[in-house]
């Protein structure tokens, strides 16, 4: 996790879909009898052979390659928290080999679209989304690897 | 899959008028039946496709549209799913009309947007992956959109130019239509000045929200041949088809795919099998094609379009359109209308407005837009959550 320097108590902004360790992973489910995943674990569909089939937390890989990528020049609405001055989101499809499935995510600050190209390996992170008083609230995020900027 | 027909159609032109949906609706509904000849106590169901930001009357399309006509004591559905609403209300009424539970169906959806994003109702649903999407990733539908253009430029060579082009065709095509919102010529360097909205999207490749209604009477065959309606526009085929599982290119409003570790994806993915079902129906496939309305939330997207219909193989949508195929004139026009680039979205209008605009097209009454000799046209569109649209019709 990032050092900030910040004595906020750091907490997901959604609880339930991500670890908090230094090396955090995305909590996703695995269908046990179809062998297929599903992220986030409760709201997945189900494989049809096996409907009705229960999916088993599963931690997932850290690592993918980006699938695709863009950004949102403009600030998303609500239930999108604002922080002014807004920095221009930059969001990453990213396809992970071992679940074989395509997930999104903020790509971490820094990064604009000109950095980025579709096949880039990216390792998941954690970074603030927003934050009150008492708290920084997390999500996930992912980081590029081995890109020269 | 046996015909029904199309008698009237009519629209309200879209725009941001301010006024409630159900004017809209109305205006659309008694152009439709003046069309057909069709008097309203006549028509036996009506079929409203719901919109979900006007309210608890919107809900109810149906009945509150059947209301402000006059309740005739006609019966009545409202169908929801989200952008492909209009088909699911058609198909709804294609349904009651070949069980003989009724000779004649009112098919209509109006919309009141506001301004800007579209974005989930208000309240914290950490359940609901519409939600989600904003508040954790600010994963607008834009964002979506970029994200298919983006793969398209990694896979298959796409430019920025090629999107742009795609804008520039289709306000070359709305510039005669009188429904449009923006009935202008757009270039390829006004496009290449517009902000940048999603990269590689810029704002006027990306859809905007609009006013407008659109309006079906649809009958059956037997009907129309009383009415001494001989060769009439019929419907042949309709789609409302899921994905199948796996589905494995992301789309909105979800934060992953289905994973393909367990079960190989299918054999043709979502898009792709939207308009397959309604070519299996009519019996006809894209070689029969004429002319083609579909879904330009993005101009990209209309790229993608071109494929999933099967206009052209995979990775040479970019060459069909720069060959001017898809212009009018050309060998199989696509978005005469002007599409979205021109209307901009109703949302349950929306899929409607592409059935009219091909009805005017087989009827030779599309003025300067008008597709030489059309006889078959296909309509493809997409709905929020899995809802697949497409309708074809012949004459």
């Amino acid at each position: 996790m990032a050092v900030t320097g910040s004595t906020k108590q750091r907490v997901p902004a959604v609880e339930g879909l991500f670890t908090l360790d230094d090396e955090p992973h995305l909590i996703g489910g695995r269908l046990p009898a179809s062998g297929g995943y599903c992220f986030p674990l409760h709201l997945g569909g189900a494989d049809p052979r096996h409907p009705g089939e229960a999916a088993e937390e599963v931690l997932l890989s850290r690592r993918g390659r980006i699938w695709s990528f863009t950004n949102s020049a403009y600030p998303p609405p609500p239930p999108f928290v604002l922080t002014e001055p807004y920095q221009p989101v930059v969001v990453a499809a990213v396809e992970l080999e071992v679940e074989k499935m395509v997930i999104l995510g903020q790509v971490t600050p820094g990064w604009t679209v000109d950095d980025l190209r579709v096949g880039d390996q990216v390792e998941l992170a954690l970074g603030v989304l927003y934050e009150d008083d008492d708290h920084e609230y997390l999500t996930w995020q992912w980081r590029p690897l081995d890109v020269e900027r | 899959m046996e015909e029904i027909a199309v008698l009237g159609v009519g629209m309200h032109p879209w725009g941001k008028w301010g006024r409630n949906f159900v004017d809209y609706g109305v205006h659309a509904a008694q152009q439709a039946l003046d069309d057909a000849e069709v008097a309203w106590g006549d028509v036996g169901f009506v079929s409203g496709a719901v919109t979900v930001r006007c309210g608890y009357p919107g809900y109810v399309a149906g009945s509150t549209f059947a209301r402000a006509l006059g309740f005739t004591g006609a019966q009545v559905a409202s169908s929801y799913s989200a952008c492909a609403s209009g088909v699911t209300a058609l198909s709804v009424a294609r349904g009651q009309i070949l069980s003989g539970a009724c000779d004649v169906a009112l098919v209509v959806g109006a919309d009141t947007t506001p301004k800007g994003f579209l974005a989930p109702t208000g309240g914290d649903r950490p359940d609901d992956t519409d939600w989600l999407r904003f508040h954790l990733v600010g994963a607008t539908n834009p964002v979506y959109f970029a994200l298919h253009a983006r793969r398209r430029m990694a896979l298959y060579g796409a430019t920025r130019e090629d999107f742009a082009l795609v804008k520039a065709k289709n306000s070359r095509h709305g510039v005669h239509n009188p429904n449009a919102r923006y009935p202008k010529e757009y270039g390829v360097d006004d496009v290449a000045s517009s902000p940048v909205v999603s990269d590689p999207l810029r704002l006027l490749e990306i859809c905007a929200t609009s006013d407008g209604g659109a309006a079906l009477v649809v009958c059956s065959m037997d009907y129309a041949r009383s009415l001494g309606v001989t060769d009439p526009v019929r419907v042949s085929g309709i789609s409302t088809v899921t994905p199948t599982y796996p589905d494995t290119v992301i789309d909105l409003p979800y934060l992953a795919t289905d994973s393909w570790a367990g079960s190989p994806p299918p054999d043709r993915g979502f898009k792709e099998s939207i308009a397959a079902r309604a070519y299996a129906e009519a019996d006809l496939g894209p070689e029969d094609v004429d002319v083609a309305e579909v879904y330009d939330l993005s101009s990209a997207l209309e790229l993608d379009w071109y494929e999933q219909l099967g206009l052209c193989p995979v990775g040479e949508a970019e060459a069909l359109l720069r060959s001017g195929d898809t212009e009018i004139g050309g060998r199989i026009p696509v978005n005469p209308s002007g599409g979205l680039g021109a209307f901009g979205e109703a949302v349950p209008a929306q899929a409607i407005a592409q059935v009219c605009e091909l009805a005017w097209q087989l009827r030779g009454q599309a003025g300067h837009r008008q597709v030489e000799g059309a006889r078959v046209g296909v309509t493809a569109n997409q709905g929020l959550f899995g809802h697949g649209s497409s309708v074809v019709v012949r004459r």
